[in-house]
């Protein structure tokens, strides 16, 4: 995803500015939110930047109602996000599942924090599982975007407003408190556009054509059933046409990390020294969490490597690794949860530790 | 519907254009299909059905979309204040309205509507109240009456650990964003009518942009879960309800 550009093009920014001008130039109509750490540079920005073009700011009462304001704005064809933090998103699991269910364009920011619970304002990892689910109830999927640096959250803003529109549904970025705060040089352009399919089904009064019903509930028999075969059709043509991911290194690559977010760009200075010892170490990076790149992981694990997951959690995505690798490698993980960053130290000496397993010495 | 004959014969009675030509799913006696006639009619008399977007809660009323021609979300339990917010501030032209029931309303969208009306977002909420959780099966709701028998008070409320009847709308009219509140009932034709000319004065506020909210309470009755007749329920509305909750303009 990264751009070439006149380097005087670029500014300086944190993540969670970059990636607020980004949803504005995206065309953002209304941004809610309620404060939580450590996200809120995002509700400041846009507390000025919104009025100065003319669109809705509010700070709602709970994330409960920020989540159901763009559940209104989203209804009647306007482009509206949230952003927020773990324990945040946990409330907004209800109106996630709403707009799933209502088939309503969405952009939800999560920048993670430690949990369970309270847990802490560290960077963290932890709410994969929550995002990559479908954290609310019902037969549902998000897309999940994972950005690894300052201008790769601008750039995930720009995708996300086109994917929900493209596909009726929520997209979520799944950032952490570092590419939150860290600053760096950023292009804010949009990448291509995409041709979107128009809002017909958006509430602006019946002038001129039949009245339009905006709905998550089917009583009828088989009507629900329905509308999730008719859901399930379309992750899988997510599924098929949005994958993103990045190969680093991986031609020859005996030993296979797998990272997204802040631990891929620790993993992939690992993987450099790695290289400079003579290892043959490569990164697959997702870039979407949801749809996953199984294919990719899958075609790597023909060559039976040995995979290393780096996640700042207990282990959730290593499960997803699992499921493409499908008992053709081992896979194995290096998790810290709770707020902790795993060094660049710390990954070689595990991939050091691989060679054995891969026969490389 | 229309009943038409030679001379001097003239329409007296019809279905406003705004309000589907289907039956109902309400039980026989339900303030419901009042309400909707009026919110219908207002809407009808007033202009607005091409430019209103309507709100419709969890409870008895979740498929009002189906009896109004109007465009119409349906949301999550309690937040239908919050989505309101949420279009008229990115559609400042159209007309919003929440319609909600009193478990939607005053139990688990406290928080919505009292924000709502605090931030003095410009919209109308229909409110109505008949003292029971319907769709549910006759469950207590914070505006059930003491002594009044539902499923979860089976030897009548008591407020002593079951609290005193929640007076939502006296709560609203103190804030300075609620810019029009007041409680009416269907108890009898010119209550009905006063009802009328309440959520019609409230569509107005909007539709002049007045800034803040406006709320109409309405006392309606639900004789299946009150285990009464239909016109003895419409008696007990004047008896017992209106006594915890009276009946008037509380604010503007």
């Amino acid at each position: 995803m990264e751009k070439e550009a006149d380097v005087s093009e670029r500014i300086l920014m944190c993540g969670n500015e970059a990636l607020a001008e980004a949803a504005v130039l995206a065309g953002c109509d209304a941004y809610f939110g309620y404060p939580i750490t450590p996200q809120n540079e995002i509700s400041a920005y846009m507390a000025w930047r919104m009025p100065e073009e003319g669109r809705v700011f509010i700070q709602s009462e709970s994330e409960l109602a920020a989540i159901n304001m763009v559940f209104g704005a989203a209804a009647t064809g306007k482009r509206a996000m949230t952003s927020s933090s773990s324990p945040g998103i946990s409330l907004m699991q209800e109106g996630l599942s709403y707009l799933a269910g209502a088939e309503l364009p969405a952009v939800v920011v999560n920048v993670m924090r430690g949990g369970p619970g309270l847990g802490n304002i560290a960077p963290s990892q932890a709410d994969y599982f929550q995002a990559t689910r479908g954290g609310g109830h019902g037969d549902y999927r998000t897309i999940v975007l994972g950005p690894a640096s300052v201008q790769e959250m601008a750039d995930c803003m720009f995708l996300a407003f086109d994917l929900a529109d493209q596909y009726r549904m929520t997209v979520m970025i799944l950032a952490d408190g570092v590419l939150g705060q860290m600053m760096e040089p950023v292009l804010l352009e949009r990448g291509c556009q995409r041709e979107l399919p128009a809002k017909d089904w958006a509430l602006t009064g019946n002038k001129g054509r039949p009245q339009n019903i905006v709905r998550s509930l089917w009583l009828a028999d088989g009507a629900l059933e329905a509308l999730n075969n008719k859901l399930s059709a379309r992750y899988r043509e997510i599924q098929k046409n949005e994958v993103l991911c990045e190969e680093y290194r991986m031609d020859d690559a005996e030993i296979v990390t797998v990272a997204y977010g802040v631990a891929a760009r620790i993993v992939r200075s690992a993987v450099d020294r790695a290289r400079d010892e003579g290892i043959p170490a490569g990164l697959i990076r997702p870039i979407t969490l949801w749809p996953f790149p199984s294919e990719q992981i899958s075609r790597a694990a023909e060559r039976f490597p040995v995979f290393l997951t780096v996640e700042m959690s207990a282990g959730q995505m290593v499960e997803d690794v699992q499921l493409a690798v499908a008992g053709k490698a081992p896979v194995l993980l290096y998790g810290r949860p709770g707020g902790g960053i795993p060094t660049v130290d710390e990954i070689l000496e595990k991939i050091r530790q691989l060679t054995i397993h891969s026969g490389q010495r | 519907m229309q009943v038409m004959a030679q001379g001097s014969a003239k329409t007296v009675f019809r279905r406003t254009d705004v309000l589907k030509d289907c039956p109902t799913h309400y039980c026989p006696g339900c303030g419901h299909g009042i309400a909707h006639r009026l919110v219908a009619e207002v809407i009808d008399e007033l202009g607005i059905q091409d430019r209103t977007i309507g709100i419709a809660p969890v409870g008895c009323a979740v498929l009002m979309y189906n009896y109004l021609d109007v465009d119409m979300i349906e949301v999550a339990h309690g937040r239908a204040p919050a989505v309101a917010t949420g279009m008229k501030r990115t559609n400042p032209d159209k007309i919003i309205f929440s319609y909600q029931g009193d478990g939607d309303l005053a139990a688990i969208g406290t928080a919505e509507i009292i924000h709502a009306a605090h931030r003095a977002e410009r919209i109308t909420v229909v409110f109505i109240n008949n003292a029971v959780f319907g769709m549910t099966g006759g469950q207590m709701a914070p505006t059930t009456v003491l002594g009044q028998v539902t499923t979860t008070t089976p030897a009548g409320r008591q407020s002593d650990g079951q609290g005193f009847p929640l007076q939502i709308s006296e709560i609203l009219a103190l804030l300075p964003g609620a810019v029009y509140v007041e409680r009416c009932a269907l108890s009898s034709v010119p209550r009905i009518q006063q009802t009328k000319a309440a959520i019609k004065h409230a569509f107005q506020l909007q539709i002049e942009g007045a800034k803040g909210l406006s709320l109409v309470e309405v006392l309606s009755p639900c004789p299946t879960y009150w285990r009464m007749s239909p016109s003895d329920a419409m008696k007990w509305i004047e008896s017992h309800m209106s006594k915890a909750f009276p009946i008037g303009r509380l604010k503007g």
